[in-house]
């Protein structure tokens, strides 16, 4: 005799879940970690373990003192401490890895009751507290050998010098862990869009303004576009689903608005790189721009016809 | 020739499997020793009994009378002896039922005679033969079909859409109707385009079907009347709403019907039924269902009475694996789980499927990340996140405002939530407690 199950339908899912997405951004990152490392030699991989670990544990400490259940298993947080590790600079001493790690967990995601709910993008609101607490080891940008060297941006802001086009797409060594390379970065990014994880909507209108803004401005779009987080901050941190608009037309928006004003603060503010600030920017806007960009719903028109 | 495929907006991709039971051509069942017909097959007032038990009744005869507006007679599917008519448990819930001894001699009816020419009858007096003969939509639905044959004097009814999509997965009983007996699919359809009064009658099929499209195309060559449309294969393509957009370009306005915008939809196997029940005068006392999924042993198409048990129909195909852990009525995306193999055959029983428990959902539930993906797959343009929330946190006025009365309960985004949140689930108890309060 069958013991039957008895459930509401549907009774078929899709093989889809949150750890695979996870999962996926994850392993479309490789190729920029990869570069980083190729770059910046095994520092890399230290960096990246105390990320993942101080994020994890963060997680892990949060959800049991809150007693909830444990989350750590579906890779949010081990994505949130990669993409963290790599925005920050090279030779950033570990244990500032650690606190802004800690942070980006606890006041970017579990305060607001853990993966879903937060507003801000976690890994882009850690290294914001980290640029602020620690103004001048976030802004160190140094090579292997420990000299100090200027990113592409810093020199084309302050003193008008180009860096060399095939050099910034392939191996650029000045700027943060996972800047490197731009065509690493766009290698992971085609393989977001082409496993459907992320939309083209957002990086393609938030680089696009910039770039946009930059050529009108009188700028070097090339360099803008292949040097400091452009295209990072466009196919890793502007898509992340949870902090960004829930419809086509709402992502259209926000996509513009991250390249606005990414171009603002490139272009005319005290900071050479604008592409942080620009998306969690964008964030706080996203409850304002789901309201006003619903879908088009079925059996709501006028006329027929 | 490459020809325009129509569609709508949003929808899902599931697994079909229907090549389990797509090439099995409908196998007669024979009708066991026990019936039970339920008097609720439709939507609507359960029929009123005629009979009682000790009562002997003859195949074919009324047994339970249309009873109100939207009702529908209930015919005895063999000839026996009434056992007792109570109450017992169905899909439908506890309801009155009929159960009858089979004595095994399918006696007719005598008032049963098949009519030779439909031409002269008139509009009414055809409705009423289908009134008479307790036809039901027999996609799942289960709207007794002289209501919709009758729709609002101010209504203007332009098109009739047979609605041959079958988008649901595993099920195949309305494909093998339509590769068999095309031709009762259109002669069907031309008694209701007189019916109607209308001039065109589409017949909508997935582009999935190419057999089923060919065996109606060939018979309606020379007919301006009628022509197939030929759809996207994507599930929720057979909902009534959709299938509109699909074929018409037309969206019903929230909170009307069809027919306001000049469109009545009628599943192809309920065309089929009323085809033959006006040519033999045989009312609806069997249907074609699907016996398929993994969880059976040899997967079939079979002509049922209604009211046999499940449990026999199942037997008819090998049995249940041991291993099968949920059995549906109907199909996978919107049947209903059965708790017994002792529930009746009834007029919108299309399927009987039988999944083992590696399909089934066991994954827990976790947060939402808002993907968005509901939205994209919801058909109806809701944002089911948005509903889901305000039920989840006990604010049904925020699931009004996100218009949850317009969901059509296609279980499209519970289907696709990589969370594996139970969305549907959640709407349906959403929207029970806020009729409750209406109330």
């Amino acid at each position: 005799m069958n013991t039957l199950t008895v459930t509401s339908s549907p009774h078929v899912v899709h093989h889809d879940s949150v750890p695979k997405i996870m999962y996926r951004v994850i392993i479309a990152l490789m190729p920029a970690l990869v570069a980083s490392v190729t770059v910046f030699g095994i520092r890399v991989i230290i960096v990246l373990l105390t990320s993942i670990f101080a994020c994890v544990v963060t997680e892990y400490l949060f959800q049991i003192i809150r007693k909830r259940p444990v989350t750590i298993s579906d890779g949010s947080a081990v994505l949130t401490g990669i993409l963290l590790a790599l925005t920050l600079p090279p030779n950033l001493p570990l244990w500032m890895t650690f606190v802004g790690s800690v942070i980006a967990i606890a006041l970017g995601k579990q305060v607001y009751g853990g993966v879903g709910s937060n507003i801000f993008n976690p890994a882009l609101l850690g290294r914001a507290f980290m640029l602020i607490t620690f103004p001048v080891a976030m802004t160190t940008w140094t090579t292997v050998d420990a000299i100090s060297s200027a990113t592409p941006l810093n020199l084309l802001k302050m003193q008008g010098v180009s860096t060399e086009y095939l050099r910034l797409f392939l191996v650029n060594i000045g700027g943060s862990l996972g800047e490197t390379s731009a065509l690493a970065i766009l290698l992971g990014g085609f393989y977001l869009l082409y496993s459907k994880v992320i939309d083209w909507r957002i990086p393609f209108t938030f680089v696009g303004t910039t770039l946009l803004m930059a050529w009108i401005a009188g700028s070097n779009p090339v360099i803008h576009l292949f040097s400091g987080g452009l295209l990072f901050g466009a196919f890793f941190m502007a898509t992340d689903m949870v902090t960004t608009p829930l419809t086509k037309t709402g992502k259209l928006i926000f996509g513009i608005g991250c390249g606005l004003i990414t171009g603002v603060i490139r272009l005319y503010g005290g900071y050479p790189e604008g592409v942080m600030f620009s998306i969690l920017l964008m964030n706080a806007f996203t409850p304002l721009i789901n309201r006003y960009t619903r879908p088009k719903m079925y059996g709501r028109v006028k006329s027929n016809g | 020739m490459k020809r325009k495929v129509l569609s709508f907006k949003g929808g899902i991709h599931p697994t079909y499997n229907k090549e389990l039971t797509k090439e099995k051509e409908i196998e007669k069942v024979e009708a066991p020793s026990i019936m039970e017909i339920p008097l609720v097959q439709h939507i609507g007032a359960p029929a009123q009994p005629l009979v009682k038990a000790g009562d002997f009744v003859k195949m074919g005869q009324l047994i339970g009378a249309c009873a109100g507006a939207v009702s529908a007679n209930v015919h005895a599917s063999v000839s026996g002896e009434v056992l007792s008519v109570e109450p017992k448990m169905q899909t439908a819930g506890m309801v009155s039922t009929v159960v009858i001894e089979n004595d095994g001699k399918d006696e007719r009816d005598s008032g049963i005679q098949g009519i030779v020419s439909i031409d002269k009858l008139t509009t009414d007096e055809i409705i009423n033969l289908i009134k008479d003969a307790g036809i039901v939509g027999m996609g799942g639905a289960t709207f007794p079909t002289h209501v919709k044959l009758n729709p609002p004097k101010e209504h203007l009814i332009d098109t009739l859409i047979i609605n041959g999509a079958e988008c649901e997965p595993y099920l195949t009983s309305d494909y093998r109707v339509m590769v068999e007996t095309p031709e009762d699919i259109v002669n069907g359809g031309r008694v209701l385009i007189k019916v109607l009064g209308i001039r065109k009658a589409y017949i909508g099929i997935e582009d999935n079907k190419p057999k089923a499209i060919r065996a109606i195309e060939q018979i309606i060559q020379n007919d301006e009347t009628m022509e197939v449309a030929v759809l996207k294969t994507k599930y929720p393509q057979g909902g009534e709403k959709q299938l509109i957009k699909a074929v018409t370009s037309r969206e019903v306005p929230s909170g009307k019907l069809p027919s306001s915008i000049g469109c009545v939809v009628i599943n192809a196997g309920t065309v089929a039924a009323i085809c033959k029940a006006l040519i033999s005068g045989m009312p609806l006392i069997e249907r074609v269902v699907t016996v398929t999924g993994v969880g059976i042993k040899n997967p079939k198409n079979l002509l049922v009475r209604l009211g046999t048990p499940i449990r026999q129909v199942i037997e008819q195909c090998g049995g249940l694996a041991p291993d099968c852990k949920k059995l549906i009525s109907g199909g996978p995306m919107m049947g209903i789980a059965q708790y017994t193999l002792d529930n009746s055959v009834t007029k919108g029983t299309s399927g009987i499927l039988a999944v083992m428990e590696s399909d089934d959902i066991s994954e827990n539930e976790s947060s939402c990340i808002k993907c968005a993906r509901c939205m994209d797959a919801c058909p109806m343009g809701l944002m089911p996140l948005k509903i889901m929330q305000g039920i989840k946190g006990g604010h049904e006025d925020e699931a009004m405002e996100f218009n949850v009365m317009d969901c059509i309960e296609c279980g499209c985004c519970s289907f696709i939530c990589p969370a594996k949140r139970p969305i549907l689930q959640y709407i349906r108890t959403g929207k029970a407690k806020m009729r409750l309060k209406r109330n």
